[in-house]
């Protein structure tokens, strides 16, 4: 594992004055410079987007955008509407017969409520409980990072990976919209038109808002983390904890409560497709998982940081 | 795990461990105090940010009225936030069901019908968008979830453009733009007209100060009837300094509580719109409905639906001023929806009313918090902004 081996090779010089986290306080250690905390980075992230449990998350996550664009192209193929009259199914579902490019839109907006948050559950829930599961996570402290500079990177790498699911949803809807349907300047919701470059650009601003859409959950599932020892116990309790949020979010009798719920505003990312574009519920959404972050985030390190690591 | 358990680092002196357990859980202040922090923000920055009502010259009442009625503003875009509690049940998945069928005649309209797709604004919040440049062109969109539902008046077309459904509504018959006005009004403006044109000796209007509103300084105009038996408390519109638009209209009930109608301006600018927001041509694989013929006959008819839309046209007006009680004849003899005829859904209107009998007969009244409307048996329809025994008053006079 290149972690282990980035952190066995840092350890040598250190030696083993890696106490709780400020192995900093040693005079012995040599602070790690910002390239070494990269090369943390980019091990982590590698051993994330190697796993197999990563991958087969990823491939659910594409299959997404080609089961709606194979469905709504058998559902018009006699010109009626997709959607039924009313307009059921995810937002802009029937709007993909008029651009594919809406493919990417109807595609984030039916994974956002689930599966994304979910494989960022899962990946979250994994980061530090996984670890001290295997037993690896004694030989990640052992390095001269410390304990909040692990955690930061642990973050890092969770983030990354909603940016990854994210483009993965949008990229495969984007090939699939282009091969089922026509492409061109499209209509907004609001009627107007736009070319297909400003399409395409808001399209790349959607699947950014959606990744950031994910940050509250990310800090929240991180936070779950550092409170068990087992991988398992994490994901589960990251991913019941938003599927009974999503359920609250749905109860009238708590409206009161539902604008400080991460979901909440999350499928506001639809306003950017309105002309001139409703900056309301997005800054919202955005100021909510700044929110999260901060609070989990900071609840994750006084945990991660106050923990006996007895793996 | 157990095999490492024995060389744990945190082994320490036991005054060392107490200290360093007391420094542990002080980090658990972070979270806390960022939780604080945000709540305190969201609790007070609305507060802080309310910098008190403007200064403004003293104006009076009559030169205020003056002022909306000088008011010229041809070009406007804004965000407005419409609220409207009559204290009905939420007709949100049931106005699909009833309000479309009784406005258009027939249940199969397209869902891009403005007469249908308004009719929602009856109930809850909703978030409109409103543009216009002249009078030859005009956009009023409602903001939805993931969809948006636009008007747009350009010239002599009117399309309505429902994102949700991809449908597409169209009409350009002569004389389209009065018959666009003639929708059911959404903007402050078209309330505050409506409302000062009932202003004369049963009225009582003062400038109540100033207030805020979109950011911009306004004066705020208070009309209270001044007769008993009407059911609207007070209406109170804020007019902005400069240009004399209404900006704010709110409606309070004589019973108190919260506001049956709160229309206003969240965010507003007189600069012209961007000339693309008028442009509409329907986009591929929409589906696209051509205003019927006779469809102009039809809207006027009378329907269960009508009252909320404003409309009432072809009635007759009892009384005056603020207690005039509208009346028409429905010709459905038996009355409206009764439990034995309208089956599922005259049983549920049946359960909504009251009834009640006078000379006039006997009759079903329904009421809101702002509008009562009594019918009776024998087909005839009294409704106003009145109370329950002033709607009986006005049935048993004209009989």
């Amino acid at each position: 594992m290149s972690r282990a081996e980035a952190a066995a090779e840092s350890a040598e010089e250190a030696g083993a004055a890696a106490d709780t986290a400020e192995a900093v306080a040693a005079p012995a250690a040599r602070r790690p410079g910002p390239l070494w905390t990269f090369g943390l980075l980019r091990s982590e992230i590698a051993t994330t987007v190697r796993r197999w449990r990563t991958l087969a998350l990823l491939g659910v996550l594409a299959a997404v955008p080609v089961l709606i664009g194979i469905a709504v192209r058998i559902e018009t193929r006699g010109g009626s509407t997709a959607g039924g009259r009313h307009g059921e199914g995810p937002a802009f579902i029937t709007q993909i017969t008029n651009n594919g490019l809406f493919l990417v839109f109807t595609a984030l907006a039916a994974t956002l409520p689930f599966f994304l948050p979910m494989a960022v559950g899962v990946v979250a829930g994994d980061a530090i409980a996984g670890e001290a599961g295997t037993g690896t996570l004694r030989y990640l402290l052992v390095a001269p990072a410390g304990r909040t500079r692990l955690l930061l990177t642990k973050y890092a790498t969770v983030m990354a990976f909603c940016v990854l699911a994210t483009l993965v949803v949008a990229v495969s809807a984007l090939a699939v919209g282009a091969l089922l349907f026509p492409l061109g300047d499209l209509t907004t919701i609001s009627g107007t038109r736009i070319g297909f470059a400003d399409g395409l650009g808001r399209a790349l601003l959607i699947a950014l808002v959606v990744a950031a859409s994910l940050v509250g959950v990310a800090a929240l599932g991180l936070f779950v983390s550092t409170l068990t020892d087992s991988g398992i116990a994490a994901m589960a309790g990251t991913v019941g904890l938003l599927i009974a949020v999503q359920i609250c979010d749905q109860i009238p009798q708590l409206h009161a409560l539902q604008p400080y719920f991460f979901p909440h505003y999350w499928l506001s990312f639809a306003d950017l497709m309105r002309d001139p574009v409703y900056w309301d519920d997005l800054q919202k959404n955005l100021g909510l998982q700044g929110l999260y972050a901060a609070v989990f985030g900071s609840a994750a390190w006084a945990r991660f940081t106050a923990k006996d690591i007895s793996a | 795990m157990a095999p490492y358990e024995s060389d744990d680092a945190t082994a320490a002196a036991a005054d060392e461990d107490l200290h360093s357990t007391r420094r542990k859980a002080a980090r658990y202040v972070v979270p806390v105090a960022v939780v604080g922090v945000a709540a305190a923000t969201i609790g007070l920055v609305p507060a802080l940010a309310d910098s008190g009502d403007p200064d403004l010259p003293k104006i009076s009442a009559q030169q205020l009225i003056e002022k909306i009625a000088k008011s010229d503003v041809q070009q406007l875009s804004g965000t407005v936030k419409i609220s409207t509690d009559l204290g009905l049940p939420d007709l949100g998945g049931l106005g699909g069901g009833i309000a479309p069928g009784a406005g258009s005649g027939s249940g199969d309209g397209s869902a891009a019908d403005p007469q249908s797709k308004l009719t929602e604004l009856v109930t809850g919040t909703h978030t409109l968008r409103v543009a216009a440049d002249g009078p030859d062109r005009q956009k009023l969109s409602l903001l939805e979830r993931g969809a948006e539902y636009s008007l747009i008046h350009h010239g002599k077309d009117v399309w309505g453009y429902d994102s949700k459904s991809n449908e597409v509504y169209h009409s350009t018959a002569a004389g389209s733009g009065r018959q666009h006005r003639a929708q059911p009004p959404a903007t402050p403006k078209d309330f505050a007209d409506e409302a000062l044109k009932s202003v004369d000796d049963t009225t009582s209007v003062t400038v109540d100060g100033t207030a805020q509103v979109a950011g911009r300084d306004a004066y705020k105009l208070l009309i209270k009837p001044r007769q008993s038996g009407t059911t609207v408390g007070a209406i109170s519109i804020d007019v902005d300094a400069r240009t004399g638009q209404p900006l704010k209209f709110t409606l309070t009930p004589k019973s108190g509580g919260a506001a049956v109608l709160d229309v206003g301006f969240t965010q507003v600018s007189f600069a012209r719109p961007a000339a693309s927001t008028f442009d509409f041509t329907p986009p591929k694989g929409a589906k696209v409905t051509e205003e019927e013929k006779g469809a102009e006959a039809r809207r006027h008819a009378p329907g269960a639906g009508e009252e909320f839309g404003g409309g009432l046209k072809g009635a007759t007006v009892l009384g005056k001023g603020w207690t005039s009680v509208a009346t028409f004849d429905t010709g459905a003899k038996g009355g409206l929806p009764s439990g034995s005829q309208g089956g599922d859904l005259g049983g549920f209107l049946g359960s909504l009313g009251e009834k009640v009998s006078g000379k006039f007969g006997k009759g079903t009244v329904f009421s809101t918090r702002l509008v009562n409307a009594l019918f009776t048996d024998d087909g005839k329809v009294y409704a106003g902004a009145v109370t329950k025994d002033a709607l009986v008053k006005a049935a048993n006079g004209e009989k």
